[in-house]
């Protein structure tokens, strides 16, 4: 049994050792003090101040965080209210809108990204005929990082929707509130872990997104990892190294946060359940799951 | 107010952004620079049965180089304790957050003809291999980008199954071989399909991988679509074309292996 134990371990720590190796091969390049991607020549931080004397670096940084915040932020919004109502319809018409809802997630992100600059295009052509002016840009970067962000809070936000006790609002109402504060004071703190991990995931993936963004950004912008494209197909050069272990280092301070907010809630609930026996949890278990993998779906390509 | 009525912009926002580029897709793919119907974008394909059958073929390697790997390390994983599991399945996910293009550029470097892997090899006395720009290369990339995605579902699945139902298994009589084919890989195989789903579908359908690993002298769909939308030939007829057949080939694939994965509970993700 024990040898068995130690067989398993030993292939885990190969697979981790692959998982890690060119993570750690970009991390410690970054400090090389010569171009080469296979020589150390001595430690340097000049590739970080160049990194930041780099215009174009700077302002595709500046870009990606403004779409990716504004693009979260509006999905957060737009999600939630269409959960809302989502929950709020019979099982038909909810079914057929959660999956046309789904057709971002499942599809390959190239179709995505082809099949929104097909819109732009054609609608852009539509618009300047008109004498509208419109060209791909930082608009149409946003109006496609919301497109597969909304889904992400959809799918984040519903199962907290059907925990949640349908008499509370009403009995809000009949207390006199109105809707709204119904909504702000009664459903949003119910709701609130999965509003947060929606918005929370949307943000992440707009961060990472390189092939929509690649279609939809037309030539005058670009986001950082447009930037990072561009660089890996013209010169070699360890400013991506530097800007690897940025990103790296953003990701886990991000990962953490979550992961210490998640812990936290689930302990919160689990005094909940204490509290209230026999409230069931499977579903919600289920959907958690499904936003798990499907965390990935998007994100490879 | 009603409270459907909230629903109301992301369903205008759904066909707009959704469904509308969907139909254009159609469009497009069914007619000529011109503007009138052809079936042309269908037939000019022929030429490029090979880049097809080359994009499906790197990228059944690449989801099954990921289930073989994949799936023991998910059950391995299972078996530990709840400590272990959650720390884990963190560093699984970790490399995920980071960008691809740059996971995909860190293997460049290892893998060049004067890289670190090679450097290794020298260093050991083997002979050195020429790896980066082969189709090795880009499975290779995939593999590497697109493990998680086989081990997530497949873990939280295996993770899930009752202990007690693989006890009652051994109680009658069932060795942990017997376990293993009748309880668990049964209960664990909605995991398996959405994992192959969500290796194979970005794996069939990259540009990046076999631009960066695979240096242009691998050519696949993805490389294809993107030419004639952004590249020299823009060509969006044909491009839409390319991508509707995939989309096609993709769904008959995926709706084959879920008929083919029916008969427990149905597939749970996804």
């Amino acid at each position: 049994m024990k040898k068995n134990r130690f067989g398993s371990r030993l292939f885990m720590t190969l697979i981790g050792i692959f998982l890690y190796a060119p993570i750690a091969v970009l991390i410690i390049f970054s400090f090389n003090a010569s171009k080469s991607r296979s020589v150390w020549a001595g430690f340097t931080l000049d590739w970080y101040t160049q990194l930041f004397q780099n215009e174009r670096i700077l302002s595709a940084i500046t870009t990606t965080f403004l779409v990716s915040i504004l693009s979260a932020l509006i999905a957060t919004v737009v999600g939630t209210a269409a959960a809302m109502g989502f929950s709020a319809m019979k099982r038909r018409p909810r079914g057929l809108f959660l999956s046309i809802n789904n057709i971002p997630l499942i599809n390959a992100d190239i179709i995505t990204g082809v099949s929104l600059m097909l819109l732009f295009v054609f609608f852009g052509g539509a618009l300047t005929a008109l004498g509208f002016r419109f060209r791909l840009g930082f608009g149409t970067l946003l109006m496609a990082h919301i497109t597969f962000n909304v889904p992400y809070v959809i799918l984040s936000v519903m199962p907290k929707l059907r925990q949640l006790d349908p008499n509370l609002m009403e009995a809000a109402l009949d207390l006199g509130a109105t809707p709204w504060q119904s909504f702000w004071k009664v459903v949003l703190p119910e709701i609130w872990p999965g509003v947060f991990n929606g918005m929370l995931i949307a943000f992440t993936m707009s961060i990472d997104d390189f092939v929509i963004s690649y279609f939809t950004a037309g030539s005058g912008v670009s986001t950082l990892a447009m930037e990072i494209y561009a660089m890996t197909r013209k010169r070699i050069s360890p400013e991506i190294n530097a800007v690897s272990t940025l990103m790296f280092l953003f990701v886990l301070i991000l990962l953490i946060i979550i992961n210490v907010r998640q812990i936290r809630q689930e302990r919160q609930e689990r005094n909940r359940r204490q509290q209230i026996k026999g409230s069931e949890m499977p579903v919600d278990e289920i959907v958690s799951n499904e936003i798990i993998s499907l965390l990935g779906e998007s994100e490879g390509e | 107010m009603n409270k459907k009525g909230l629903s109301t912009p992301y369903v205008i926002w759904m066909a707009i952004f959704v469904v509308a580029p969907l139909i254009l897709v159609v469009v497009y793919a069914f007619t000529s620079k011109s503007g009138g119907f052809t079936f042309e974008n269908f037939s000019g394909m022929l030429q490029y049965a090979g880049i097809f059958s080359n994009s499906f073929l790197l990228a059944i390697i690449a989801t099954a180089i990921c289930l073989a790997i994949g799936y023991p390390l998910s059950y391995f994983l299972a078996k530990e304790s709840a400590t272990i599991r959650k720390v884990a399945m963190i560093f699984i996910m970790l490399p995920m957050w980071m960008n691809f293009l740059l996971r995909t550029y860190a293997w460049m470097s290892i893998l060049e003809d004067t890289g670190l892997f090679n450097r290794l090899l020298a260093l050991l006395g083997l002979p050195t291999l020429h790896i980066i720009n082969t189709n090795a290369a880009v499975v290779i990339g995939m593999v590497y980008n697109f493990l998680p995605f086989m081990i997530l579902p497949i873990f939280s699945v295996i993770e899930k199954i009752d202990r007690s139902v693989i006890e009652a298994a051994q109680d009658l009589g069932a060795n942990s071989v017997m376990v293993f084919k009748r309880v668990i890989f049964p209960l664990s195989l909605p995991g398996v399909l959405s994992g192959i789903t969500m290796v194979f579908i970005p794996a069939v359908s990259t540009f990046v991988i076999s631009k960066l690993l695979g240096g242009g002298m691998t050519w696949l769909l993805g490389d294809l679509i993107e030419n004639q939308f952004l590249g020299n030939v823009y060509n969006p007829h044909l491009g839409s074309a390319i991508s509707l057949v995939m989309m096609i080939i993709v769904m008959i694939c995926m709706a084959v292996m879920n008929r083919f994965g029916e008969g427990e509970e149905g597939a749970v993700v996804l």
